[in-house]
């Protein structure tokens, strides 16, 4: 039987910051998001592709509740996220999982990888019922899923590269056990032979654990390569929605067909 | 006549905790006026530590250059004092780099800043400034706010001259970087080096700002590198390009050349690992390991420990550069047999 | 440290973090200058009364017949009004001077991180009101304060302490929030949040941790300072009374024979500045290591 339900519905959402009115000057409100209605179905690989001041990040930070939005509903498995209960929402932070952009900026430097990794192991300790050992072997076991090895645990972000942080970052974010992962621009700090490497991990992944995917980018190329669905958004408003395909050989909005037309392709 | 910029045979150590890491190993690179060199590899490869040998920026110590030479037009640059780099800075040399919130001084307007650099090449080649020999203060300045509007209005920024009076934080970050290319073209550089110019920016103004550098290579007649990861920016904005790898220059030539028909592993590796609309899902080709360290690099190539086609003999000897075809030339003893396989 | 520690840079990677810091450290020669200073201070901290020449002054014992001789072998820094050898007094003093700066040092950051980590972490009215309190503290000049406190409290080692303390934790408080509202800003800080981590673990586990270095480098800074405070309250004659030897005491009794008998003034001034040089050398060396975006 196939679960119709989507897995993320994102109904109508709006999102303004409000204006400032001070003795240096004022600024005016600002609409981040805009009437924007998307859904994300169970498994598949959903892109949003926007240049900077579109809006992605408030929609991520909404997604994650990290912000509310000012008008419309965020849906989860069909459960509007604004009537959850903070008991519900701490439940629900094992469920959505980010990878963020910036793999040297998001470990905290003074903790070790077992500690990073295990950390939403030992908040979510109620749901997940690991004890101490346990979840030192999730973490090894984690690690040799994103491709690095128990022997990495007992050092510090320092010492690893770009890549190799991106991913403890995403054995960090698989850690809770979640269903959709938030991939925020994972792979764009990172150089083309190390983003190749993600990304096939990423396939992997996808492919052991059944996630769905929330793919953020810029770069047109890697949204074509790993999304089946694709959404345009500019300055708060979604522009052109479907399948990757459909958009990148026939592209309607004109927004689409400049930004297919800026793409530095490998060409001679 | 001399190329305006030879770098030849030039090595760099880095003395740091672990020990003296050799992170320029032998690198030759000639850059002529009106062409556009992209300069590639991973990060870690040397790239934008020889472009900052150029423009001797590459802080000393911990860097020590212990043979070779950076000549700009036949003078070799390496001998001169901080001093002498400055005057050549910005009037011979422009620079470009990656982060246009940093290189900007908040406190003062842009045309101010413009104004500066402007007055600073001007005493070198008072020709800029296109105003009569011994004029005063006020006239030169009234000049140099001329260009700075001028200048401005080439790279593309709307109402040019009314955005002299703006300060750094009024302008987006891709109209920050046009100001700095404007800062960088303003003393009419025989040699520009752009450091990832655009990596920080979106694609659509990123498209524009490599045509910006395009028009004004051809404009002004001067020769750039441009230091990048991304070998779409090459294919679309260089005539010449160089694949660097742990401290060597192991590919080179003319775009069409070294990407259209790549012999180097390394290049074809790094092309391979651009996902295209051809690509199959989980097709992608990555390229394992990691650059090496350089304090201890590996025997002989030093591509060879990641490299697919790497054989005994390759940890034995270090390759040197050799011809493949007009102006190419990639360092790879197999490079005959690596042509044979390029177009299967 | 032998070898086998250098051949597997991995293996012990506590070990080798510290080898990296003092890599870093030793590049700057005041750096380590400041080192050597500030270890020959905590020697004498711990050791100078045991070692000075002649306990017996130190003890408070009295030599009338030998007053006011000029520094010679027998008395190295001459001795003073009392006939008491001044080395000896200025190695003793060593003992209170240090451990009353650090007193001070360690008191005032423990208050001043508390305050400011409360204060950038709850943000809002609980910021605002901590940080005017901070300020108001900071209007008073620092030694009238100290002089204030001590002179409700009494004089003695302890209550000198409290009240330079209760003067200096304002920077602290400053310095830390300012940290902590940054930090709050990082990504990871961002990360923890989504995988539902609870406002105490983020302070404690995620921001605290990255203050540390900051706070640090500050206190190392500050040593010397507070010695001079201590000195400073010794001086005007509300602090450690004497026969207990302390260097601003010392300075203060001296005043009255200076410029004839210069000796007995010298040696607890050039303790001081010591002390305070070293102290300073060390703080600068600290920062290049702990906090490496803030050196000039």
């Amino acid at each position: 039987m196939i679960d119709t339900t989507p897995m993320l519905e994102i109904c109508d959402v709006s999102k303004i910051y409000p204006g400032r009115r001070g003795m240096f000057g004022s600024s005016a409100e600002v609409h981040a998001l805009s009437n924007v209605s998307l859904s994300v179905r169970r498994g598949e690989s959903f892109g949003l592709v926007g240049e900077s001041g579109s809006g992605k990040t408030t929609m991520t930070r909404s997604i994650l509740q990290l912000e509310k939005p000012t008008s419309g509903a965020i849906r989860f498995m069909g459960k509007d996220m604004a009537q959850l209960s903070s008991t519900e929402i701490r439940h629900l932070r094992s469920r959505i999982q980010i990878v963020f952009q910036d793999p040297y900026a998001s470990l905290n430097p003074r903790m070790s990888v077992h500690d990073i990794v295990t950390e939403p192991m030992l908040i979510h300790v109620g749901s997940l019922g690991l004890n101490a050992r346990q979840r030192t072997d999730r973490a090894a076991e984690l690690l040799s899923l994103v491709g690095l090895g128990p022997q990495h645990l007992r050092r510090y972000p320092h010492e690893f590269s770009g890549g190799q942080r991106q991913r403890i970052c995403i054995a960090r974010a698989l850690a809770s056990g979640p269903e959709l992962l938030i991939l925020d621009e994972p792979t764009s700090a990172l150089d083309v032979s190390v983003q190749a490497q993600v990304l096939n991990l990423l396939f992997d992944l996808q492919d052991k654990l059944g996630l769905t995917y929330f793919f953020i980018s810029h770069d047109l190329a890697v949204v074509r390569y790993l999304c089946d669905r694709v959404a345009l958004i500019l300055h708060g408003k979604i522009v052109e929605e479907g399948s990757s395909d459909e958009i990148f050989d026939n592209p309607k909005s004109n927004y689409a067909k400049m930004l297919i037309g800026a793409m530095p392709e490998v060409r001679v | 006549m001399a190329s305006l910029l030879e770098i030849r045979d030039l090595h760099l150590h880095m003395r740091s905790y672990e020990g003296s890491a050799h992170v320029l190993n032998g690198i030759n690179l000639t850059v002529n006026r009106g062409e556009i060199w992209g300069l590639v590899g991973e990060s870690g490869c040397g790239k934008s530590l020889t472009g900052l040998s150029v423009s001797r920026l590459a802080a000393s110590p911990p860097a020590t250059y212990s043979k070779g030479q950076i000549l700009l037009e036949g003078k070799d640059l390496l001998p001169l004092t901080q001093g002498e780099m400055q005057k050549l800075r910005g009037k011979r040399i422009g620079m470009i780099f990656q982060d246009p919130t940093t290189n900007l001084n908040p406190a003062f307007r842009i045309g101010e800043q413009l104004v500066d650099v402007a007055l600073a090449a001007a005493a070198q080649d008072e020709s800029i400034l296109d105003c009569p020999p011994a004029s005063g203060n006020r006239t030169r300045r009234a000049a140099a706010m001329r260009l700075a509007g001028e200048m401005l209005e080439k790279v593309g920024i709307p109402n040019a001259q009314a955005r002299l009076a703006s300060y750094p934080h009024e302008f987006s970050g891709g109209m920050r970087q046009r100001v700095l290319i404007a800062m960088a073209m303003i003393g009419r550089p025989d040699l520009l080096i752009a450091d990832e110019p655009t990596t920080a920016l979106d694609v659509s103004i990123q498209a524009q700002i490599l045509k910006q550098i395009k028009v004004n290579v051809a404009e002004y007649d001067m020769g750039v590198v441009l230091i990048t990861h991304n070998l779409g920016v090459v294919a679309q904005t260089c005539s010449h390009v160089a694949v660097m790898y742990a401290g060597n220059i192991v590919e080179s030539g003319p775009v069409a050349a070294v990407i259209g028909k790549p012999v180097h592993p390394y290049t074809r590796a790094l092309l391979s690992a651009i996902p295209t609309k051809e690509t199959k899902r989980g097709a992608l080709k990555g390229l394992a390991g990691a650059v090496p360290n350089l304090i201890n690099p590996p025997p002989g190539c030093r591509f060879a420990p990641r490299c697919a086609f790497a054989q005994a003999a390759c940890t034995r000897e270090t390759p040197a550069a050799e011809s493949v075809g007009p102006n190419h030339s990639a360092a790879c003893i197999r490079a005959t047999e690596m042509e044979a396989l390029t177009h299967d | 440290m032998t070898d086998s520690v250098s051949t597997d840079l991995h293996s012990l990677p506590k070990y080798d973090k510290l080898r990296r810091a003092f890599f870093r450290f030793r590049q700057s020669k005041l750096s380590l200058l400041g080192g050597v200073l500030v270890a020959l201070v905590l020697f004498f901290t711990a050791f100078g009364t045991a070692l000075a020449p002649y306990p017996e002054h130190v003890a408070g014992g009295v030599d009338t017949a030998n007053r006011f001789i000029p520094p010679s072998w027998a008395y190295p820094f001459g001795t003073n009004e009392l006939g008491q050898d001044v080395l000896s007094l200025v190695m003793a003093g060593t003992t209170v001077s240090v451990l009353a700066g650090f007193g001070v040092v360690l008191i005032g950051s423990v208050i001043g991180t508390v305050v400011g980590a409360i204060a950038g972490f709850a943000g809002g009215w609980i910021d605002e009101a901590l940080m005017r309190l901070t300020d108001l503290t900071l209007t008073i000049p620092g030694l009238i304060l100290a002089m204030a406190i001590a002179a409700a409290l009494g004089p003695g080692f302890g209550n000198m302490v409290i009240a330079i303390s209760l003067s200096w934790w304002p920077g602290y408080a400053r310095l830390v929030r300012g940290e902590v509202l940054a930090a709050r800003e990082e990504v990871y800080v961002t990360a923890a949040r989504a995988i539902g981590a609870t406002p105490q673990r983020i302070l404690f586990r995620h921001i605290l941790p990255n203050t540390v270095s900051p706070i640090i480098v500050k206190m190392s800074l500050d040593m010397g300072f507070a010695i001079l405070t201590v000195a400073g309250l010794g001086f005007i004659g509300i602090g450690v009374r004497p026969p207990t030897p302390e260097w601003g005491t010392l300075l203060s009794i001296s005043r009255s024979y200076m410029p004839d008998f210069w000796w007995t003034a010298m040696a607890p001034g050039m303790a001081m500045f010591v002390a305070v040089f070293g102290f300073n050398l060390l703080g600068d060396g600290l920062r290049d290591v702990l906090d490496p975006k803030a050196r000039r």
